[in-house]
């Protein structure tokens, strides 16, 4: 299938091609992705306009409207206190997306740097690194997110930094080993036998050459880190009621089982959805970035 | 054999001094003074400095971090602020009931996950592989407290099959325990099965392209002793050493099936502990699964060099 597609290609364009207009042919042929993409991008929107959207108070009660099962006139339901569960479902997805992507974030920016600057330079430091990496490595992630989350006190900005430091060793490691495959490659040796500086090398040179396995990990690592800020809510140690999260509305669904099972359904639907949405789009990119032609 | 697995030890005691230095340092996150908590009411001024005293708050954290480390090595992890116990004795009592669920989980997600992987492999593109890499990839996707609630609705609210929470003994009760016991190890064992499904299916490709399997083929074998005795034997090394490291995963799994299915084990520790600030237990239950996950590296480690007949002979 790809190979007709790229013997479509005229020749002049061939020269334009860039790697990310590559990656990009791939990733659009590739039907599971663009699922997943749509998906991802489908939440993002209503995270986004969950302001504008018509729909009650996430957080307005309503003692006429207690554990209503789903109508017209709540599409998802109420749960114990009369609380629309789609408007709290709606919002809860700002909770679990920000906490997905800034978990990643933290973890991406103290752990490529680490990984970088310990493959390229090697030595003692590369030593320490390693055996600190695999120390870490050592603890379950979800585990020690726990107990960071314990320590830090329960809050969602506390769980996100939890959250970002248990899966912060797998981009050291990741970065590390990509480096020791690169700086190897004659282009490394030219930037140095030309002079050039170790920062400007690492930056220009190194860098971009890692960073295809390194935004394959971190989709994937937001599907783990959405579903390890739904666990932490889930114990009371993300997101603080009132405000609405996926993972602390299933806590208190449990509690309903028998007279609202709807409580229970939607925020698990929720999650389970965006999940495999940023699993298959990391699947995805992991074959879209990948520089061997298949 | 034994030099070589007396090595790999060696190697595991800076990881294993690593996280003892972060287990130690976790407690030092805590906002406020601890010992104000300890104190109680009154803050009488010379028992604040009995106590300072008595966990050594007074010296540098260097000298902190070796006395908590010399209790360490004698099996003292401290006292459960909660029930007064020694977190030792604490553990020791949770994490047999813990084992016990994860080595069920662990048995149905091989027998999950390695038959469905060997067929996605034989019928590699079918309807079946398909199949099969999408319920791998929801196994991988749902988050296992809410598929614990969702069969807890299904198996014991509306059907009314199985309790829906609950433990016994296997030993005294072993009914009992399995009724109460199948439903969370299947929970726990659903990414397991997964992962065990996509990597079977991987090693099995690239076995069965192999050129002894095209031989057994080409000398007339039945596909079935080709698929199961040239493919799948040499498909196995992988497999196994991938659960052994695994079993990690299950003990941080069975945080939150534990919590779902009220099952008194090592993962209900950690949250009751949590939700009682009863930080030593926290710390020992953290180290507790470092220990046991750099035990189960080395043991696939080990396993490898068994199963693997030039690695045995390289010895």
């Amino acid at each position: 299938m790809t190979i007709t597609a790229t013997t479509e290609v005229p020749p002049a364009a061939l020269l334009r091609d860039t790697p990310f207009r590559r990656s990009w042919r791939k990733l659009a042929a590739n039907r599971a992705a663009l699922v997943g993409l749509v998906i991802v991008a489908f939440f993002a929107l209503v995270a986004l306009l969950a302001p504008i959207l018509p729909l009650p108070d996430p957080m307005a009660t309503s003692w006429s409207a207690i554990r209503k099962a789903p109508s017209a006139a709540h599409w998802l339901g109420t749960d114990e206190i009369g609380r629309d569960i789609l408007s709290r479902l709606v919002w809860g997805t700002r909770a679990s997306l920000s906490a997905g992507i800034v978990s990643v974030l933290i973890a991406v920016v103290i752990g490529v740097p680490i990984g970088l600057v310990s493959g390229y330079f090697g030595g003692w430091l590369d030593q320490i690194v390693s055996r600190m990496t695999e120390a870490f490595l050592a603890m379950p992630f979800l585990i020690l997110a726990i107990a960071l989350a314990a320590f830090l006190g329960p809050s969602l900005g506390n769980a996100m930094i939890a959250i970002g430091l248990s899966a912060m060793p797998v981009f050291v490691r990741l970065t590390r080993g990509q480096v020791l495959a690169v700086k190897t490659e004659d282009y490394v040796e030219g930037a140095r036998s030309v002079g050039l500086r170790h920062p400007r090398i690492l930056w220009r040179y190194i860098f971009p050459n890692v960073l295809p396995p390194i935004v394959v990990q971190a989709t994937l690592t937001i599907a783990t880190a959405i579903i390890a800020e739904a666990s932490l809510s889930f114990l009371g140690l993300g997101q603080q009621p009132p405000s609405p999260s996926w993972g602390s509305m299933l806590n208190t669904a449990k509690n309903f089982l028998g007279q609202a099972p709807w409580m229970a359904l939607s925020p698990g639907a929720a999650i389970f959805t965006v999940v495999i949405a940023f699993n298959l789009l990391g699947d995805g990119l992991a074959d879209a970035l990948d520089p061997r032609e298949t | 054999m034994t030099s070589y697995i007396a090595k790999r030890l060696l190697v595991a005691i800076p990881t294993l001094l690593i996280v003892s230095v972060f287990v130690f340092l976790l407690q030092k996150l805590l906002p406020g003074d601890p010992i104000l908590a300890l104190a109680g009411e009154e803050r009488d001024p010379a028992t604040i400095e009995f106590l300072r005293a008595k966990y050594h708050l007074n010296d540098p954290i260097v000298w902190q971090y070796i006395y908590w480390f010399r209790d360490l090595l004698h099996g003292d992890l401290g006292i459960s602020l909660r029930t007064n116990q020694p977190v030792t004795e604490l553990i020791a009592e949770k994490l047999p009931v813990t084992i016990q669920l994860a080595v069920l989980a662990m048995i149905i997600a091989m027998g999950i996950g390695i038959p469905a992987g060997i067929l996605a492999a034989v019928r590699k593109n079918s309807a079946l592989d398909v199949a099969a890499n999408l319920v791998a990839l929801s196994g991988l996707s749902v988050p296992n407290f809410w598929l614990g609630i969702m069969l807890i609705l299904l198996v014991s609210v509306n059907l009314g099959w199985l309790p829906a929470s609950g433990y016994a003994p296997l030993f005294s009760d072993p009914v009992r325990a399995l009724e109460t016991m199948i439903m969370p190890a299947f929970v726990l064992s659903t990414p397991l099965a997964a992962t065990l499904m996509r990597h079977t299916r991987s090693a099995m490709l690239g076995a069965l392209k192999a050129d002894y399997v095209r031989t057994a083929r080409a000398k007339g074998l039945s596909p079935r002793v080709v698929v199961l005795e040239h493919g799948f034997r040499n498909a196995l090394l992988p497999i196994v050493t991938l659960s052994a490291l695994l079993f990690g995963d299950l003990l941080a799994g069975a945080v939150l099936t534990e919590q779902i299915f009220t099952i008194p084990g090592f993962g209900k520790l950690i949250v009751d502990a949590v939700f009682n600030r009863d930080y030593a237990v926290v710390q020992g239950v953290v180290l507790c699964t470092a220990v046991g996950f750099i035990l189960m590296n080395l043991l696939a480690d080990v396993l490898y060099v068994l199963l693997n007949p030039r690695m045995r002979a390289a010895l």
